[in-house]
Order: C-alpha cells, then sequence, then structure tokens
C-alpha cells in the first residue's frame, strides 16, 4: 500500500444547496475521514471554495479529485500536498482572566507564539492565534499545563498553492461561453 | 402583454411536452394529486402507463430509455413512493440508463417538519443520481425540468431526482420554456485530445494481437456502425460486455462473444494473451475482470470513455482517450493502417470448439433429461428470426439469456448488469414494448425474480401489451444455489423455493400461458406462444439442478475457467 499522507482537496463549486453533502458522500464511500473542512465564498462571484484535509495515498486521491469533479455543479477539484502549498488555521482561546494575569510574563508568551489578545473582560480574555496545527496546538499545551484552557476552537485548513498558476479563473477562460 | 398564468402542475408537463416525452410510468398519491389532475387533460399529449408499484415505474422508464434512446420519465408520490423508486434510480446510475423520476413532496411550508409521506428524496438520491434537485417555487420547473432532461441525456447517461413540493404545483406561474443546454460547471463531451488519438492509433497499428472490449457506452453513443468499421479496416476481434451485448450482430465476423464471468471463453482467455487491449466505453467491472493482479497485465492498454472518472479506475491505462465514443472511434479509424490479424482472430477458434464441446452442446441439444435453460433460450431466439427485443431477469436465466440468445440489431438486450436486480425483468419489458411496440419482445425470468414484482402483470393487462414471457422454473434462487453448490458444500439454505401456480396467477390476470416440463412438448409451446396475440406467460420447467457454465470463480484471474462440476 502506498504511503498515507496529508492531501489538501480544493474544490470550486456553484454556490447550491446541498452540495457539501455530495461531496463528503465520496469520502464517506472510501472510508476516508475527513480531517478539516472549510467553506466560504472564493474570489469569484458566485464560486465557492471548499478545502477539504484528509489522509490518504495518491491513487485513491486522483480517484476522489475525479469522482467530485463529476458532481454537476462542481467547478474543478484538485488535491496537493503540503509542500505545494501555502496553508493555515487559525485557532482561539479562552482563558480566565485572573489566572492569565498572574502569569509570569504574558509579553514573553504574545510575543513567543506571535499571538494576540481579542477580548478580555474581568472574567476571560480571548487569544487568537494563526498557524500550522503544530504550532497551534503548542500554544494550547502550554496554556493548559499552567493556567488552563476554557474553552478552543480551532477552524479548518484554508490554502493557497504557491505555484505562479491560477488554476481556476484559467479554466473559466478557456469555458468561455 | 400580461403573460398568462398557469398551475405549477401545468408547467411541468408543458415542459415535458416540450422535452419531447411522450410516455410517463407512474402511480398517484397524495403529494402529486396536483399534477395528476392536470394530466387529466394532457391525456392526448402524455400517454400515462400506471403500473402497480414504484419500482416497477423506474425500471419501466429504464427499459423504455434503453430500448429507445430517449430519457425515461417516472412520475411518483412522496415518502414511501419515492422510497420505492430507490432501486430504479440505483439501477440506472449503475448501468448509466438516462431517466428523469419526479417525486412529489409535502407542501414547501411543511418541509423539515417530518410531515405526513414527507421523506428527504434530495438527500437519500444525491449518491445514486447524476443530480438530484427539489422544486419549491413554480418559477423554478421550466429550468430545472429542462436541466433535468440535459443531464439525464448527455455525456455518460444517469438518473436524475425531481422532487417537486405539492405547493409549488399549485401556485400560479407565468411560463416560459427555455431549452437547457449548457451548465457551466458540467460538460458532458471532454474535447477529444488529438494527441491521445495518434497515440492510440500507433499502438493499434503496431499491435500484432489487439483486442477490443465493447461496452455499452458504444450504443449510449450510437458508435455501432463507426466501431464495426474500426474492427473491419483493423481486422480486430472484439467481445462484449453484458451491456455491450447487440453494438454488433451475433453473427458479425469480428464478434467473438460476451466477455466476464459467465462470458465465453475465447474472449476470457484472449484477454490475458493480447498485446494491446482497446476498452470501448467499459468500466472493467469485477465480473469482466476478475482479479485485477493478473488481469491483462501483458498488454498495453487503451481505454476510450466519456466519463474521465472511469480512466485508471480499476486497471491502469497506457492511453486514455476521453470523448464521445463515436467521435473518438471515428478520428482513430481515421489514422489506422488496413490490416490483418488472420492469425491471432483464427486462435480464438480452439476455444470456441473448447466451449461448444465442453459446455454449449450439452446446454443447447440435449438428448435426454430435463429440459435445459439454454435450449429454452436458443429455441425461442431462432423462433423470433432472432430478432426480438430480449429482456432478462437476474441470475441463472439472465446468465442463460445473454449467452444464447442472438442478436441483429442494436439495443436488443436489456438486462440489469452493475446492480443486479432481481424483480427488473416484467416492468423492464412493459417499458421496452411500450419504446419499441413493432418489435417482438421476449422476457425471461426466473421463479424468484418473477415474483418480485409480479404485481406487474396488472400494468401489462391494463395496458393490453404484448410480451413473450419465458420463465425458468426450476424451483431454485438457482444462481445462489449454484454458488453454494460450488463453494459452500451443497449447503441450500433458503434457496428452495415453494411455487404458485404461475399459470393461474397470469389466468387471473387475462395473460395466457401454458406450463410445460417434457422436451418433446418445447417446441410447439414455443410456436404456440408466437402466435398468440397478446402476452403469453410460458412457464418451463427446467432441470432442478441447472449450471451455468463456464464460470471464472469471483475474484480469480480470467484464465481460471470452470467448464464443470465434474472437475
Amino acid at each position: 500500500m502506498e504511503e498515507q499522507k496529508l492531501y489538501t482537496v480544493s474544490i470550486f463549486s456553484e454556490n447550491t444547496v446541498g452540495l457539501l453533502n455530495q461531496i463528503t458522500i465520496i469520502f464517506t464511500r472510501r472510508q476516508l475521514n475527513i480531517e478539516t473542512l472549510s467553506v466560504s465564498p472564493s474570489a469569484i462571484e458566485g464560486i465557492h471554495k471548499f478545502t477539504i484535509t484528509t489522509f490518504s495515498d495518491q491513487d485513491m486521491m486522483e480517484k476522489v479529485v475525479k469522482q467530485i469533479d463529476k458532481r454537476v455543479d462542481v467547478l474543478k477539484s484538485y488535491y496537493n500536498v503540503d509542500e505545494e502549498l501555502v496553508y493555515q488555521e487559525i485557532a482561539l482561546y479562552k482563558l480566565s482572566t485572573p489566572l492569565f494575569i498572574q502569569l509570569a510574563s504574558v509579553e514573553e508568551l504574545i510575543r513567543k507564539y506571535n499571538a494576540r489578545i481579542l477580548h478580555i473582560n474581568e472574567d476571560c480574555v480571548v487569544l487568537e492565534k494563526n498557524g500550522h496545527y503544530e504550532e497551534t496546538q503548542a500554544l494550547f499545551r502550554e496554556l493548559s499545563e499552567s493556567i488552563g484552557v476554557l474553552q478552543f476552537i480551532r477552524s479548518g485548513r484554508i490554502a493557497i498553492t504557491k505555484s505562479k498558476k491560477e488554476r481556476l479563473s484559467d479554466m473559466l477562460a478557456g469555458l468561455d461561453h | 402583454m400580461k403573460k398568462e398564468l398557469i398551475s405549477g402542475s401545468e408547467a411541468l408537463l408543458r415542459t415535458l411536452v416540450a422535452e419531447g416525452v411522450e410516455t410517463i410510468f407512474g402511480y398517484p398519491g397524495g403529494a402529486i394529486i396536483p399534477v395528476y389532475d392536470c394530466l387529466y387533460d394532457y391525456q392526448d399529449k402524455l400517454n400515462h402507463v400506471l403500473v402497480r408499484h414504484e419500482q416497477a415505474a423506474t425500471h419501466a422508464a429504464q427499459g423504455y430509455a434503453r430500448v429507445s434512446g430517449k430519457v425515461g420519465v417516472a412520475l411518483v408520490t412522496s415518502g414511501p413512493a419515492a422510497t420505492n423508486a430507490i432501486t430504479g434510480i440505483a439501477d440506472a446510475m449503475m448501468d448509466s440508463t438516462p431517466m428523469v423520476v419526479i417525486s412529489g413532496q409535502v407542501n414547501a411550508s411543511l418541509l423539515g417538519t417530518d410531515a405526513f409521506q414527507e421523506t428527504d428524496v434530495v438527500g437519500i438520491t444525491q449518491p445514486i443520481t447524476k443530480w438530484a434537485y427539489q422544486i419549491r417555487k413554480p418559477e423554478e420547473i421550466a429550468w430545472a425540468i429542462s436541466r433535468a432532461f440535459y443531464i439525464a441525456s448527455t455525456g455518460r447517461p444517469g438518473p436524475v431526482v425531481i422532487d417537486f413540493a405539492k405547493s409549488a404545483q399549485i401556485e400560479m406561474v407565468e411560463y416560459t420554456y427555455r431549452k437547457e443546454s449548457y451548465i457551466r460547471s458540467y460538460q458532458p463531451y471532454p474535447a477529444l485530445e488529438m494527441d491521445k488519438i495518434q497515440q492510440a492509433a500507433d499502438l493499434i497499428n503496431q499491435a500484432q494481437k489487439p483486442f477490443v472490449l465493447v461496452g455499452q457506452g458504444v450504443i449510449l453513443s450510437h458508435a455501432e456502425e463507426a466501431l464495426m468499421q474500426l474492427l473491419t479496416k483493423a481486422d480486430i476481434p472484439a467481445a462484449e460486455t453484458m451491456l455491450g451485448l447487440s453494438a454488433m450482430p451475433t453473427d458479425f465476423p469480428l464478434n467473438k462473444g460476451m466477455l466476464g464471468m459467465h462470458g465465453n471463453i475465447g474472449p476470457n482467455m484472449k484477454t490475458n494473451e493480447c498485446d494491446v487491449l482497446i476498452a470501448i466505453g467499459m468500466r472493467f467491472d469485477d465480473r469482466v475482470t476478475g482479479d485485477l493482479g493478473t488481469y491483462a497485465k501483458q498488454a498495453k492498454i487503451i481505454h476510450f470513455d466519456v466519463d474521465p472518472s472511469e480512466i485508471d479506475k480499476n486497471v491502469a491505462t497506457d492511453v486514455a482517450v476521453i470523448g464521445d465514443a463515436k467521435a473518438s472511434i471515428e478520428a482513430v479509424t481515421a489514422l489506422l493502417n488496413k490490416n490483418q490479424h488472420s492469425e491471432w482472430i483464427a486462435s480464438f477458434t480452439c476455444h470456441e470448439e473448447a466451449e461448444m464441446r465442453g459446455v454449449i452442446q450439452e446446454e443447447l441439444y440435449p438428448t435426454s433429461g430435463a429440459i435445459k435453460m439454454g435450449e429454452v433460450v436458443r429455441k425461442v431466439s431462432e423462433a423470433t428470426n432472432h430478432d426480438a427485443v430480449l429482456v432478462t431477469d437476474v441470475g441463472q436465466n439472465q446468465m442463460m439469456a445473454v449467452r444464447y440468445f442472438n442478436y441483429k440489431q442494436t439495443r436488443s438486450v436489456i438486462t440489469s448488469g452493475g446492480l443486479g436486480t432481481m424483480g427488473f425483468a416484467i416492468p423492464a419489458a412493459i417499458g421496452a414494448k411500450i419504446a419499441a411496440p413493432e418489435r417482438t419482445v421476449c422476457m425471461f425470468s426466473g421463479d424468484g425474480g418473477l415474483q418480485m414484482t409480479i404485481q406487474e402483470f396488472g400494468t401489462i393487462m391494463q395496458e393490453n401489451l404484448n410480451i413473450k414471457m419465458i420463465l425458468l422454473n426450476n424451483s431454485f434462487l438457482g444462481m445462489v444455489r449454484q454458488w453454494q453448490e460450488l463453494f459452500y458444500q451443497d449447503r441450500y439454505s433458503a434457496t428452495v423455493m415453494d411455487n404458485p401456480d404461475f399459470i393461474k396467477i397470469a389466468d387471473a390476470y387475462r395473460i395466457a400461458g401454458q406450463k410445460v416440463s417434457d422436451r418433446a412438448d418445447l417446441d410447439k409451446a414455443i410456436q404456440t406462444m408466437m402466435d398468440h396475440d397478446g402476452s403469453y406467460l410460458l412457464e418451463v420447467v427446467v432441470e432442478p439442478k441447472g449450471m451455468v457454465y463456464p464460470m471464472i470463480p469471483a475474484g480469480t484471474c480470467v484464465t481460471n475457467v470452470l467448464m464443470s462440476d465434474k472437475a
């Protein structure tokens, strides 16, 4: 069996009801677990972008992407490995204000992790950190071990390719109707 | 000028007429009553066939579509009706059959409330359709229905489900029909890549032992003539998948028979001997390939398909030609040299002779013992001058029918391939006969499958159809019994059938028939059936433990052919 690694699938589609279901059943049928999922409008009006990560192998990803492309309302889908992408996740950490201000060096922590404070009141502080999974996880670990984390949430991955080529706009230009 | 307002129901029917629909297979119910009420005024334009179960509506629409090449249409109500239709929808998806299923749905205001007979039809059918859409407002009807027909019939055809809220059937709308023929995100016919065409032609021109596998894609793209020109010009032997049958006449000299688990020995053996394997409009199903690890490893593989997701799905290709089969075949043929492969073609003969000696002779021309399934099939084929439409159920009856029925024209084999749906035969035969009233329709079924949709005798009666139905009755679920005999030490778990008097059942539906168990009576009974003006049920009591051979056991190499259980 081929090596399992994390793949990022990017899907451009029309913005129609039920498309997410059509896409996720393609993963379900092959017992592929969706690690992260992010959906939002793309730069092109009316076109939505899905970014999905999953552990798999290249042969499987080829087949999955073709099956996704086959759906009528999907414009185009692609898969990439991490080396081909600039990618980011965002994490929010809710902490107890009394414990937070007792920390030896808030400034050191913020600088070390390049985090920022989004909100503060007498009860709680909300920190934000952007980064790869390992980076947001490292801050979570440090905070958990020191003052504890009241709530934690991490977004799905968003990603952009490093290559010069604008894949979807080229394709749309090719359609030319 | 103010435009005329019509109901959503009428908008649906006008769009169906505009899309060229002539026949609808359906069954009314609460959430589709407004459409049925409107249909009352459209009886001169739309022929509605009242089936006895919604599954039958879908299979009839499939039979109609497969024979005519047009989109089959089924109309059902919400909830249980829509779920009854699921089997036919899944079957049409597997076998690339163009079909539009319109299901009623509760009022738009009730959606999501678990209203009476509400079910999430779009959610349920998304995995088994090309497109599933819910109409909530009458303004969507013209667009959605026309789009449904466009999607169902183009590219690789398939089923589309339109879930139609009852409120939208009743509300009034300004109606304008506009034919949908473009969807930005849907490219049904990818443009031919000339470099791939050239590569394919080069490989074929250099081949010493080329072999063509013909799938249903050839029929779906009307490429039968183009295929035979390619084969003739380059002198290449060909074999058909089960759904590809009748793309070439049985007696076309380069037609070497059927592939697969119960296919002919030659085509299966030659798959692993050829040097260039040319697959056209077929999808390397496991019933064709057996073990992929040993499948055609020696050959360069060229795969023609309109569906890019089929390329490299099961078998890795050397050259993939993506696009419409007819255009691709014609483009490749133009680049082919006239060629001769006499020795290679002659090498099929020894396998044909071995199959004749080891299997066919005894199956078709037995002189003693109980009647055999194969001999019945061949006699019926002969009685129709080999020119009928064959409709089969699933199981031993199906394998015997497709092995021993012969064909002269295309679109003559209607059978459930990918999904393998028992109960397919009677309703599919109804659809086939309505699509081709001038052709003889011969239906083969076993005693198991017949009883899965036997209620459709009622539809045959009401529509006064003329279908020749042959029941091969072995009082077993024969194909499962065959596997139990071969692989489960004769432990016949739940495969023995206590059967009713089928002739009496047919008689209750005013369908003539007779039961035959003696070989001496068979010819006359078949002639009586053929001469009868109307539907006929010929029940033939066949040997209880008949076996379908040759057989490649599931998951083994295509050259691992069992010829008999005596080995």
